[in-house]
């Protein structure tokens, strides 16, 4: 009873994150990384043509990857904890909208909202094709991390809210200096793999004449029809991109959870 | 002396179910008394109605000249100035000692941060863990938790302090530190509402000792009577039980 038992997260899916093997020389993270990366400087090297004009091709698609990626993470995260936090809330309304938009966004494809709000509401009006993605991607992530943000704040043990409210704080108060600061500790990986997967998701708004990693690739293999070297090479840059952060979120969550002790 | 806190018919239900049935109790000014009685009895129900974790369905509750059970109370108020203690510390595991100590004080009384400060270092000081200032809550002991918690409560300068089973989640080993501390408190003169089975702290601090069972108060009287000359039969079970 003495010890605090300290509450954790199942990772459901993204990227792998680093367990306890991962001290290991040839740990599987290690490996795959550094296969990946090694591939992507050797075979522009072994095989100038048509790899070094495909690596040429490619950095502009990155930028914009990483472009839609971000916004859509920072309004995604927003989203969430909004969401989140009308998940737990008292007011029946702003708890059943909360919920109606969890419902409803996860019942729908990403795909098909990316499609809706860039075609279906293009009809009324007209978003910009790097919006619509940034939009439609924030608005199905936020909702998938509203849940995960949640489950952090429930999994906080009610004496911490007793034990703020006790003291005289007001329940936001105690939201915002005792529940949320241990919530998103306690969620950070979880979020942290939600921004993986948004990150591979990003490709799928190749398909709405933004000109990320895929969309150039595709772009270059079909002037070229050099498709086997070039899909090589784009799955080859999002595995490394996705395994760095897998490992960065590994850290972070070391490390905050350091602090703690 | 004058009442400090007095619960007058005091009954609760959770859903169909009686948690307290007519209690009555008071805390003079300066008193420390003692609510015994088996698990399920209403004890803790009774405590965290007085600051209004949770509320009563019928009865009042008087602090001084207020009262806290009317409708329109200012409930954050009236938990200002009633510390509480509680079974599983619940200190807050992000915040060092000090933090968790000055906290309270800067937000909800805005005290400024250096008043803050020097104060929670005079309490850490007086339950004797000035050293642990900077200790996060998973660094330290049962005991030296519940003890930095009693610090926290009494930040807030309280009228009246609840200690909910304040040392039952604790080792034995560390149960007198934090019975020395509120042995401590009892002495200058805090008015203590307190659920406990320690008879040693009933003997050495206790004005009264009230025994509830099924959310009743059964009887009440001065430690020496009431644990030596019993005058109710579920009384003299239940002290047979633990003594």
């Amino acid at each position: 009873m003495a010890e605090v038992k300290k509450p954790k997260i199942e990772i459901t899916d993204g990227a792998l994150i680093p367990g306890k093997d991962s001290d290991a020389v040839f740990s599987a993270w290690r490996i795959s990384f550094f296969g990946a990366l090694s591939l992507i400087i050797l075979l522009p090297i072994i095989t100038p043509d048509p790899y070094r004009r495909i690596i040429a091709f490619l950095p502009d698609g990155i930028l914009r990857t990483f472009e839609v990626t971000i916004f859509s993470i920072f309004f995604a995260f927003f989203l969430g904890l909004i969401t989140g936090l009308g998940r737990i809330s008292r007011i029946k309304i702003i708890n059943r909208i909360a919920t109606i938009y969890v419902e409803v966004i996860r019942g729908i494809p990403l795909l098909v909202q990316i499609f809706y709000i860039y075609y279906a509401l293009g009809r009324f009006l007209k978003i910009p094709d790097i919006a619509s993605a940034v939009i439609a991607m924030a608005v199905c992530y936020g909702a998938y991390l509203g849940e995960i943000f949640r489950a952090g704040i429930q999994s906080i043990p009610k004496g911490q809210m007793e034990a703020a409210l006790a003291l005289g704080m007001s329940r936001s108060q105690a939201l915002r200096r005792i529940i949320l600061p241990q919530t998103i500790r306690l969620v950070l990986p979880p979020v942290g793999n939600e921004f993986i997967a948004l990150l591979k998701d990003s490709s799928l708004v190749s398909i709405i004449a933004v000109s990320d990693l895929l969309r150039r690739g595709r772009e270059f293999a079909s002037r070229t029809f050099d498709y086997f070297e070039t899909y090589t090479m784009v799955a080859l840059i999002y595995l490394v991109i996705t395994l760095f952060l897998s490992r960065l979120v590994a850290i972070m969550e070391e490390r905050l959870q350091k602090g703690e002790r | 002396m004058k009442d400090r806190v007095r619960v007058i018919d005091a009954t609760k239900y959770f859903d169909k179910v009686l948690a307290l049935r007519n209690v009555n109790i008071t805390v003079r000014t300066g008193e420390v008394v003692l609510v015994i009685g088996p698990s399920g009895s209403g004890k803790s129900t009774l405590l965290r109605c007085v600051n209004r974790l949770e509320n009563l369905n019928k009865g009042k509750i008087w602090i001084d000249e207020d009262e806290v059970t009317k409708p329109k109370a200012d409930i954050r108020k009236i938990r200002e100035e009633v510390g509480m203690v509680f079974q599983s510390f619940n200190l807050f595991p992000h915040l060092t000692a000090l933090q968790n100590i000055t906290l309270a004080p800067r937000i909800v009384k805005k005290n400024p941060e250096k008043q803050a400060r020097e104060k929670a270092r005079a309490l850490l000081n007086r339950v004797g863990l000035i050293e642990k200032a900077d200790s996060y809550p998973g660094q330290l002991s049962g005991g030296q938790q519940q003890r930095v918690a009693i610090a926290r409560a009494l930040a807030m300068d309280p009228r009246v302090m609840l200690f909910d089973e304040p040392t039952s989640a604790l080792d034995p080993e560390m149960i007198k530190e934090v019975l020395d501390v509120m042995l401590d408190l009892a002495r200058e003169g805090m008015t203590m509402l307190v659920v406990s089975h320690e008879m040693g702290f009933a003997k050495a601090a206790a004005n009264k000792v009230v025994f509830m069972d099924n959310g009743e108060v059964i009887e009440s009287a001065d430690p020496e009577t009431l644990f030596n000359r019993p005058q109710k039969e579920r009384t003299k079970r239940f002290l047979a039980h633990i003594l």
